[in-house]
């Protein structure tokens, strides 16, 4: 309090003068006003450090294959040409990768969202008997986890190794989206709603399905996605569990064409040619393979920041 | 007198759970879930301490006591391994930790909706990329004959490959991953500076508080819990550093630097299948870590009053 009496006069004096700004907004010294340049600038910097390389690879994926190939490439497109993409899109791996991470991430999410469902709306519900045993076994496997060749001999021991169930069933539940749910429907769910279901006479299944989950659509938005992106993404599992060419992910088709890399020819201009076509495809691979994601992102984003606040929310 | 009450309370146990049925049934498929794929796992590690072969099973297979991780340590490999994993780590949390509070304390200062929005949209984007195409960016883009990014350092006389640098490898892993998560990360950092009470705002612009007194008073004390979380958090993960991407940055130049102990596991596990040793060493790591975790939470608890549980 005797700091502000020192300061009275100005924001008293303020109320009197016609308005130019609204009344919330801080009024800016000059050194506020240096200290804003700095952070324009900054945040400019971060800006362009985040959109400059995804915009190169854009424009060269758009590049003809000579001109990817010699560097030319930095923002906007040399020699516009589709070939890129025609030669990604005639390629059968790719595009049966395409099709299995399309499987895996529609199958994959289905599985989790409902599992995860199933274990977080019980877990809601005070009256649960041994709620807290089993909320600390779920929240166990956060800090501590059985490892990779534990998890492998699980795996094989199920027969599920080289099946597609190897993708899914493994990783089907994370924790994290456990404890979103649960933390979601403990607080957006009001009590009154199932006192008055109860009176009724509706079961707790009726409840969940008619009740609960119409009001959660924000909450199965944000897992779905989430569920759905991380199993797009994964490249791992599959790494581990497939053999068969045919049941590849994209992003394990991916990692062979683009990191692993093993293109060849006969003759030095065949090679050269083959060289140059295998730079292009690579950018315009990485755009092919990233759209989907990038199609539902701006869609979802307000979604995915409201998500990240649930699981924000302590206990 | 507690007889009586013990009954009674299972007794009414009993009617819950009759009552509720349907929530317990419920359970059962999830839990199930981590019995086989999280809790046999823990248990399958006794073969860390077996000499595992698969005719006689996990639990046939003779006993070998700390043999596999005295193996381990005997091997000099270990220690470049155990240096390898904690210096990319702590290089990744001391570079990655403080940028997404410096972006959101920044975005939290601008009024122009539109720029805010902007930068907020585009720096997640970067989250939602596979890692294989976050590896495939950088290997292109910094190759030096087609990347700009090569281009880029030799006009600042870095003339050199990084990907194949092996002293390279942990910036290049690091700062490419700032790259990737610092926006998305920073998320919650705008959420917690959203929950700040606008009198402390207030009160601060009647005292004439200048935006960066604003900041160092309000904002950051304001943020102080939910950075000490986020805290604990990534050093309770220094030693789970993943295998996806070192795994994919790796190459024959720069393994020195770049073996890591789940790079590690991965191979001598499943590409030489001696499983008792791999579990061994992911043991090892996964005990570490716990650990780890376990002490800055109790030591975060003293300090500052906040802790994960």
């Amino acid at each position: 309090m005797t700091l502000t009496t020192a300061h009275r006069a100005e924001p008293e004096a303020e109320p009197r003068k016609p308005k130019r700004r609204k009344s919330t907004q801080v009024q800016d010294t000059r050194v506020d006003r240096v200290f804003m340049v700095g952070v324009y600038i900054l945040l400019t910097t971060f800006l362009l450090v985040v959109l400059v390389p995804l915009a190169n690879i854009v424009a060269s994926s758009f590049s003809s294959p000579a001109a990817v190939s010699g560097g030319r490439v930095f923002l906007w497109p040399v020699d516009f040409t589709l070939v890129g993409y025609e030669a990604v899109l005639s390629n059968d791996a790719i595009l049966t990768g395409f099709a299995n991470s399309v499987f895996y991430a529609v199958v994959g999410t289905l599985v989790s969202v409902s599992l995860t469902v199933m274990i977080a709306y019980p877990l809601s519900r005070t009256e649960l008997v041994g709620r807290k045993v089993l909320i600390g076994g779920v929240l166990f496997t956060m800090l501590f986890s059985g490892g990779l060749i534990p998890t492998y001999m699980v795996v094989r021991a199920l027969g599920l190794l080289d099946t597609r169930w190897a993708i899914i069933l493994p990783t089907a539940i994370a924790a994290w989206q456990v404890l979103i749910a649960m933390t979601f429907f403990r607080s957006s769910i009001p009590g009154e709603l199932y006192e008055a279901a109860q009176l009724d006479g509706a079961s707790d299944l009726r409840f969940l399905w008619s009740v609960v989950l119409p009001l959660s659509k924000p909450l199965l938005a944000v897992i779905a996605l989430m569920y759905g992106i991380g199993q797009w993404n994964s490249y791992f599992s599959a790494l581990i569990y497939l053999r068969s060419e045919d049941l590849y992910p994209l992003q394990l088709v991916l990692r062979d064409l683009l990191i692993v890399n093993n293109s060849g020819g006969s003759n030095l201009a065949d090679q050269l040619a083959a060289q140059q076509m295998a730079d292009l495809m690579k950018f315009s691979l990485i755009v092919v393979s990233t759209v989907p994601v990038l199609l539902v992102y701006p869609f979802v984003a307000r979604h995915f920041t409201k998500g990240v606040m649930l699981g924000s929310v302590k206990g | 007198m507690d007889v009586m009450n013990g009954e009674r309370r299972r007794a009414a146990r009993m009617r819950n759970v009759r009552r509720h049925w349907q929530l317990y049934a419920l359970l059962v498929l999830p839990v199930a879930y981590f019995v086989i794929f999280q809790y046999i796992p823990m248990a399958n590690n006794v073969i860390a301490f077996k000499d595992y072969n698969v005719v006689q099973g996990i639990w046939g297979s003779p006993w070998a006591g700390f043999d596999h991780f005295e193996r381990f340590f005997a091997n000099p490999v270990a220690w470049d391994l155990i240096r390898n994993t904690l210096m990319l780590s702590l290089y990744g949390f001391l570079a990655g930790f403080p940028v997404p509070i410096i972006l959101a304390l920044a975005l939290n200062e601008v009024r122009a909706r539109f720029f805010k929005r902007t930068v907020q949209m585009v720096t997640y984007a970067p989250h939602f990329i596979s890692t294989v195409i976050v590896v495939s960016m950088l290997i292109l883009v910094f190759s030096p004959r087609i990347g700009f990014m090569a281009d880029v350092m030799g006009f600042f006389g870095v003339d050199s490959n990084l990907l194949a640098d092996p002293d390279a490898f942990r910036s290049v892993y690091v700062w490419s991953d700032v790259w990737q998560t610092a926006g998305y990360s920073a998320i919650i950092y705008m959420a917690a500076l959203a929950g700040i009470d606008p009198s402390l705002y207030e009160a601060a612009r009647l005292d004439g508080a200048s935006r960066l007194r604003k900041i160092w008073h309000v904002d950051l004390p304001g943020i102080a819990p939910t950075v000490v979380v986020v805290m604990i958090l990534s050093v309770g993960s220094v030693m789970a550093i993943g295998f996806e991407k070192a795994f994919l940055l790796q190459n024959p130049l720069n393994l020195s630097q770049s073996e890591i102990i789940a790079t590690y596991t991965y191979k001598i596990g499943l590409l030489s299948a001696d499983f008792s040793l791999a579990t061994a060493v992911g043991l090892f790591n996964s005990v570490i870590n716990l650990i780890l975790l376990l002490a800055v939470n109790t030591v975060s608890k003293r300090v500052t009053g906040n802790g994960l549980w």
